[in-house]
C-alpha cells in the first residue's frame, strides 16, 4: 500500500541513514584527512565558517568529510554545534586597521598609501584546466614549496607595517558622509533576539555576515543591474588576519587570537538634498570571515542599498535579510519534502466542491443560490 | 593538531542551554498573557533544519521535564519519518518516556494535526508552524503587519475573505484557517485542517504554536475563545467526509486520508493513527465534533 511509504518510520531512517554512509565511502578510497581539508579546501572552510557563524577550521572540515562536501549541510552543521555553544564574551571592537594585511587594493584610486597588494588571487588567471594536478605528487608540492621559499627574504618579513585605510583620504576632505545620520545605533545580538523591521544596522549587518555567498551576491547584482541603483566602488578591499580582544572578569583586555576576515569598503554616490545639492560619497561596509571576496563585496553593496530606500529587492531590508539566510532558505526549502498530506485534503475538499458548485449552477460560481439559514455554529460538545 | 577531545561533547538537559530555555519559557508567558500574539524569541539553530519543526523543538525542550511523557505526530500519525527523527532527538536530550497513547502523553508536539481524541488540563500540546502570519498572504511586511495587529487592522484580511467568496463562491481556505483568539488577535492555527480548527476553541490544555525559522510564538491558553473568521451568511465549514468511513477500522466522523490503492480504486482511513488504534480495538475515545452549517 502505497500509504506505507510515508510511514517508513524508525526503520527507514536507519537504513537511509546507513545507505548514505556507504555512498559517503563506497568507492573505497583512501579516508580523506582533516589535514588535508584544511591544507587544501581553505577557500571551502572560510565559506562555511562565515555561513556557519563559527570561526573553527577544523570543525568546518569535519563537517565537510561528513557530508561529503555539501557546502549547505556543512553550514548548517556548523551553525547548529555554534548553538550548543555557551556565549561567554562579546569581543572588543575589531580593528581591521591593525590587520596583517595579505592583500588589498582599491579600485577608487591608482596609487594608495601603502600601496596595492594583489596577494593571494586567481583574479588575474586563466580559467584553464591544468593537467598536471591530475598526476600530482607529493614530490612535486616539495619542489614547488621548495623553490618558493627559497625566494623568500625572511628578513623582510618583520618588517610588514600595518596599513592605513584608503577612505581615510576622502574622510579627511570632507567628502564622505553618512547615508542617514540617525541610522539606529543600537547593538543587538540576532544570536540572542530575532530581529524585527526595521532592523538597526548592527542586525542587518551580522546577518549579511553569516548570509549565504550566492544568495547575497545575485541581490548585489540585481543592485547593479539596475534593480536599484548602486554603482558601487571598491573604495578597499582587504583580506588578513586581525587580532581578537575580550575583557575579562576584571575588565582586563585580553588577545584570545586571531581570524582571517576579508573586509570590504564600497564607495557610491549619495542621493542630493535640496539644501545640498552636493554629491557627496558614502560607505557601504562589508566584513565577512575568511577569504571571501564575493561576500564581502556584495555584503557592502547591500548595506548601502537597504539604507537608501525604494521599492527594489536589494533596497528592501526584509526581502534581503530574511532571503539571504542560507541556513533557513536551506531548510525551508527541503522540508517541502516532508509529507503534506492533510494540509493537501484540506485544499483538495475545497477544490471538489467548488467543481460541484459549478456543475450544479451551470457556470454561475454560486452567486445568487440561496442564502445560507441561519444556524448556530458552535463546536457540538 | 586536533585532539580527540576537541570533538567530544555532552549535550545539557534537553539540548537548549538552561539560559536560552529560560528565555524561551518567559517568552511563552508573555505569550499565554496576550492570546494570539506573536512573540518574537531568539530561536538558536537546532540539529534539524529549519522548517523540519526547529520551532515546535524550541517549545518541547524548554517546556519538558524528566517526569514527563512525550508524543510527537506528523500529519496524524506517529509513525511518519519526521516524526520519528524527532522523537529519536527528544527521546536522546532528555531520556523520557514516549508513547503512541494521545490520552497518557503529558506533552504532545504535532505538525498540521490536532488529535481527534479531547485533551485534558494535563495536557500541553505545541504546534509546528512554518508561517506564524496570519495576514502574510494579505501584507508582505513584517513591520507592516505587526502594525495592523497593534492597530486590530483586520480590513485587508476580511476583504481577502470577501473576493475569495465573491471569486469562487466560498470561502477557499483550506488548511490553516485563520482564527480570532479571545476576541482580539486575529492568528493563524498553524496549518491544520479546518476540521480541528473548532477543536481549539474552549479547549482544557494548553496549545503553543512555535515557528523557529520566523523566530515567533504564540498561545491559545486554556478556555480561551478562538473563532474561525467568517461572515453572517458565508459561514465557516470543515471538511465534508459525508459518510464516508475507514477502511482499517470501520469508524467514521474523523479526518480522513485518501488513499490511491491503483489508478482506479481508493480508499479512505483515520488521519490520526492513535485514535484509529482505538476505535478499531473498540474504545472510541470521547471526541468534539462540528456540524457544518447547512446550506
Amino acid at each position: 500500500m502505497g500509504y506505507v511509504a510515508i510511514k517508513g518510520g524508525e526503520d527507514a531512517i536507519a537504513n537511509a541513514n546507513e545507505l548514505v554512509e556507504f555512498y559517503r565511502i563506497k568507492a573505497r578510497t583512501k579516508p580523506i584527512e582533516l589535514a588535508q581539508i584544511l591544507g587544501q579546501f581553505r577557500l571551502l572552510i572560510d565559506k562555511i565558517m562565515g555561513e556557519g557563524s563559527l570561526y573553527a577550521p577544523e570543525h568546518a572540515a569535519l563537517v565537510l568529510k561528513q557530508n561529503e562536501g555539501d557546502v549547505f549541510e556543512s553550514a548548517f552543521m556548523l551553525r547548529a554545534y555554534r548553538a550548543t555553544l555557551q556565549r561567554r564574551y562579546y569581543s572588543e571592537k575589531l580593528a581591521t586597521r591593525e590587520m596583517f594585511v595579505r592583500r588589498r587594493i582599491s579600485s577608487a584610486f591608482r596609487e594608495i598609501p601603502g600601496g596595492q597588494i594583489l596577494g593571494p588571487t586567481r583574479d588575474y588567471s586563466q580559467r584553464l584546466l591544468d593537467a598536471r594536478l591530475v598526476t600530482e605528487t607529493m614530490g612535486d608540492i616539495d619542489a614547488f614549496l621548495g623553490e618558493f621559499e627559497a625566494k623568500l627574504d625572511r628578513s623582510s618579513l618583520h618588517g610588514v607595517p600595518t596599513l592605513s585605510k584608503v577612505i581615510d583620504l576622502l574622510q579627511s576632505e570632507g567628502l564622505l558622509r553618512e547615508v542617514e545620520a540617525d541610522t539606529n545605533r543600537r547593538v543587538v545580538d540576532i544570536t540572542r533576539e530575532a530581529v524585527k523591521f526595521p532592523a538597526p544596522r548592527s542586525a542587518a549587518l551580522q546577518m549579511l555576515a553569516r548570509a549565504e555567498t550566492g544568495g547575497i551576491m545575485s541581490l548585489a547584482y540585481s543592485a547593479q543591474r539596475g534593480f536599484g541603483s548602486a554603482h558601487a566602488t571598491v573604495g578597499e578591499l582587504r583580506v588578513g588576519e586581525v587580532p581578537v580582544r575580550v575583557r575579562d572578569a576584571r575588565g582586563r583586555v585580553r588577545l584570545i587570537g586571531r581570524i582571517r576576515v576579508t573586509e570590504a569598503e564600497m564607495i557610491s554616490k549619495i542621493k542630493t538634498q535640496k539644501k545640498d545639492p552636493v554629491p557627496y560619497l558614502s560607505l557601504g561596509y562589508g566584513l565577512c570571515f575568511g577569504q571571501n571576496e564575493t561576500k564581502a563585496i556584495s555584503m557592502g553593496i547591500l548595506d548601502r542599498t537597504m539604507r537608501s530606500g525604494g521599492d527594489a529587492p536589494c533596497q528592501t531590508q526584509e526581502f534581503v535579510l530574511y532571503h539571504t539566510e542560507g541556513i533557513e532558505s536551506y531548510g525551508f526549502t527541503n522540508h517541502l519534502k516532508l509529507p503534506h498530506y492533510v494540509t493537501f485534503q484540506s485544499g483538495l475538499n475545497n477544490l471538489r466542491q467548488a467543481v460541484e458548485r459549478k456543475e450544479k449552477n451551470r457556470g454561475n460560481l454560486g452567486f445568487g443560490s440561496k442564502p445560507a439559514p441561519q444556524k448556530i455554529n458552535q463546536p457540538a460538545s | 593538531m586536533i585532539t580527540e577531545s576537541k570533538f567530544q561533547q555532552t549535550y545539557n538537559f534537553g539540548f537548549i542551554d538552561e539560559s536560552t530555555k529560560k528565555e524561551i519559557r518567559r517568552k511563552l508567558l508573555k505569550a499565554v498573557a496576550i492570546p494570539g500574539y506573536q512573540v518574537p524569541y531568539s530561536s538558536p539553530e537546532m540539529p534539524i533544519a529549519r522548517g523540519w519543526g526547529t520551532g515546535g523543538l524550541h517549545a518541547t525542550l524548554s517546556l519538558i521535564g524528566p517526569e514527563d511523557i512525550f508524543k510527537i505526530i506528523d500529519q496524524g500519525s506517529d509513525a511518519s519519518v519526521n516524526a520519528c527523527n524527532l522523537r529519536d532527538f527528544v527521546k536522546r536530550m532528555t531520556n523520557c518516556r514516549t508513547t503512541f497513547d494521545t490520552a497518557e502523553a503529558t506533552l504532545i508536539q504535532t505538525r498540521h494535526r490536532k488529535p481527534e481524541e479531547i485533551l485534558t488540563d494535563k495536557q500541553i500540546i505545541v504546534f509546528q508552524v512554518p508561517q506564524p502570519e496570519p495576514l502574510r498572504s494579505v501584507e508582505r511586511y513584517e513591520f507592516k503587519t505587526r502594525l495592523m495587529h497593534a492597530e486590530a487592522d483586520y480590513a485587508k484580511m476580511w476583504v481577502s475573505l470577501y473576493e475569495s467568496y465573491v471569486k469562487f463562491g466560498a470561502i477557499m481556505q483550506g488548511a490553516g484557517y485563520p482564527v480570532r483568539v479571545n476576541g482580539r488577535y486575529i492568528m493563524t492555527p498553524s496549518p491544520i485542517p479546518r476540521w480541528d480548527v473548532p477543536n481549539l476553541s474552549m479547549a482544557p490544555c494548553l496549545h503553543v504554536f512555535s515557528a523557529g525559522r520566523e523566530k515567533r510564538l504564540h498561545c491559545v491558553p486554556p478556555f480561551t475563545k478562538v473563532e474561525p473568521l467568517e461572515f453572517e451568511d458565508v459561514k465557516f465549514h470543515v471538511e465534508d467526509f459525508g459518510a464516508i468511513t475507514c477502511a482499517a477500522s470501520g469508524g467514521d466522523k474523523a479526518f480522513m486520508d485518501e488513499i490511491y490503492e491503483s489508478e482506479t480504486s481508493r480508499k479512505f482511513v483515520m488521519n490520526d493513527s492513535n485514535f484509529m488504534d482505538k476505535v478499531r480495538s473498540g474504545t472510541r475515545p470521547p471526541q468534539r465534533l462540528f456540524t457544518n452549517p447547512t446550506v
